[in-house]
């Protein structure tokens, strides 16, 4: 058998999720026996045989990888409750192992996977994907990109018509049907910055906190930022009109484009609203949302 | 010896690792250590609050990169991505040598973040040195390599783990990050003498030296780096300095950590082997 034969042959017994006791799987979902898989490709020693030795790795990346993905979304966990968490970050990992060098990467799909069926979380499926979104916008902005920020007067003269705005990679604009803001910072208060560390092993399945029990949120749409400032992470409510502008310069919406879209829906007259427009304008720039675009963004 | 072609002619002293329940002390009390080893990974990031902690580290201490995840033991080809953020960093530190794992941890763009036991073969070292070379071109500086715990051996192993950590680095030519934890951790869980294994390292390759506690099961010992170290292992690393001359010593203190004082401390006992080399040097 080759490197690479082998290399597979153990990744997916590894990768093959634990029993409930957390133990590994004698026959794997696919019917294979990890039993013939570990005797053909392991030696036994006097103390553990094929089996056992391929489980201590098995139990590892398990350990490693759950709670990686607990201390990501600490939020989620406290809402949905040890179980149901476990279960759902073992079907998610399952069906989305880690495709990066980083752990920092391992909940990036969770959100569009948690959008579809099964519905792991019931009722609270909703609030469920509401807080893993605002909780992976977190990480983004803890340690996403930020570029240069535009001044006021870099953009004062432009044309709107033509001016193109970008938004800080940093920055996330979020649509909730839950305020679930609140909730996710009283947890992160609790917890700390985390890192890898090097090449330590557990013997405990780390990440499990007793919390106490969230309380139940109504449902009450909400518009967020998530973003960074001094190092920080700040979470800021926006009015809708405020999240649709932005929305539409992510989207690439000229300033004219993404102003006359909101215009057009407005029930107030255009020169209060347009007063009401510049101030969110000289807030965003003052916490340096934007950023110089490469098309036409300097046109006078 | 200490200083040579795999640690960038350094000649750095006892370090420890830059962990985050310790960034709050060493920025405000500047407490003088002779360098720190950081996770590469941890900073190959875009920005924010770990690169800014860096760049304060960067301006008073003596820094060296040390990576879990570039897996020159994978039978595939080193990510592109992985790579060019490595290099960023590299710049931004400037770390004179750079190390990762003799272990595999991905595969088919999977990964596994674990590392993984090799198979001793002639084709895993080929292929293992193979890489080893390319990323030491790509990112042009020195790397070694850094034997490392497991618990699991192969059939198809056509040598002892010394023998193929030697395979590999002189294929690659690149140096060696001498964990004597993980060889004591292993020799327990394959039955070798780890003095026989520590006896047949090239020691003018040893860049660097690891030290770190391990948890002992009834079955197995794990390498957990959350404890302090064993006298045995003191003595494996006795003799690994007695080997190869005052070399470049990391305290790894992983899980469960103590204060910066109590895992400094731990570090600076190496300072007794360190100092009998010099005396043997002298005399």
């Amino acid at each position: 058998m080759n490197l690479l034969s082998i290399q597979r042959h153990i990744a997916r017994a590894v990768m093959t999720p634990l029993t409930p006791s957390e133990r590994m799987r004698h026959v794997a979902p696919n019917g294979r026996s990890q039993r013939a898989v570990a005797n053909e490709i392991i030696k036994p020693n006097d103390r553990l045989t094929s089996f056992e030795r391929l489980e201590i790795y098995n139990r590892q990346y398990w350990f490693r990888i759950l709670s990686g993905f607990s201390e990501d979304f600490p939020g989620l966990r406290v809402v949905l409750g040890d179980r149901l968490f476990d279960k759902i970050a073992q079907a998610y990992l399952k069906d989305c192992p880690s495709r990066s060098f980083s752990m920092r990467n391992i909940g990036a799909k969770f959100g569009s996977w948690l959008r579809n069926p099964p519905h792991f979380a019931g009722s609270r499926q909703q609030l469920a994907l509401d807080i893993a979104r605002l909780e992976w916008a977190e990480i983004n902005a803890f340690d996403g990109k930020r570029y240069d920020a535009l001044r006021p007067e870099d953009f004062t003269n432009a044309s709107p018509a033509k001016l193109r705005l970008k938004l800080q990679p940093h920055l996330s604009l979020l649509d909730l049907k839950y305020p679930v803001d609140d909730l996710v910072l009283r947890v992160r208060k609790d917890s700390t910055e985390l890192s890898i560390a090097s090449n330590t092993l557990s013997e405990r399945h780390k990440g499990k906190r007793s919390v106490s029990v969230a309380p139940l949120l109504k449902p009450t749409p909400i518009f967020l930022a998530v973003h960074r400032m001094d190092e920080d992470v700040y979470f800021l409510r926006l009015e809708q009109k405020e999240f649709a502008i932005l929305s539409r310069l992510r989207n690439g919406k000229s300033l004219g484009a993404a102003i006359e879209g909101v215009l057009r829906k407005n029930a107030m007259p255009d020169e209060e609203c347009l007063l009401l427009i510049q101030k969110w304008f000289q807030n965003w720039s003052a916490l340096g949302w934007f950023y110089r675009g490469t098309t036409d963004s300097t046109n006078s | 010896m200490p200083a040579n072609r795999f640690n960038g002619y350094t000649d750095y002293g006892i370090g420890i690792g830059l962990r985050v329940p310790h960034y709050q002390h060493i920025l405000t009390r500047r407490p003088v250590v002779d360098w720190f080893e950081i996770i590469s990974e941890n900073f190959m990031i875009d920005g924010g609050r770990p690169l800014r902690i860096l760049d304060e580290i960067l301006k008073q201490y003596k820094v060296v990169q040390h990576g879990v995840s570039m897996y020159f033991g994978s039978a595939q080809r080193a990510d592109r991505e992985h790579l060019r953020r490595l290099k960023t960093l590299v710049q931004r530190t400037k770390t004179p040598w750079l190390s990762d794992h003799l272990c595999w941890g991905s595969v088919d763009g999977r990964y596994t973040h674990d590392l993984l036991p090799m198979p001793y073969t002639f084709e895993a070292a080929r292929i293992t040195a193979q890489k080893i070379r390319e990323v030491r071109d790509f990112l042009e500086v020195p790397i070694a390599v850094e034997n490392v715990s497991s618990y699991a051996e192969f059939h198809v192993s056509e040598m002892t783990e010394w023998e193929f950590l030697n395979e590999v680095v002189e294929r690659a030519d690149c140096g060696i990050l001498l964990d004597v934890n993980n060889i004591y951790v292993s020799s327990k869980n394959h039955n070798f003498d780890p003095f026989t294994y520590l006896n047949s390292v090239p020691a003018e390759r040893v860049a660097q030296i690891h030290i770190a506690g391990h948890s002992k099961y009834q079955k197995y010992i794990l390498d957990t780096h959350d404890h302090p170290v064993i006298d045995p292992v003191w003595k494996l690393y006795a003799r690994a300095i007695e080997r190869t001359g005052h070399t470049a010593t990391l305290l790894e203190w992983d899980d469960r950590i103590p204060t910066f004082g109590e895992v400094h401390d731990e570090a600076l006992k190496a300072n007794r082997f360190l100092a009998s080399a010099s005396l043997a040097k002298a005399v």
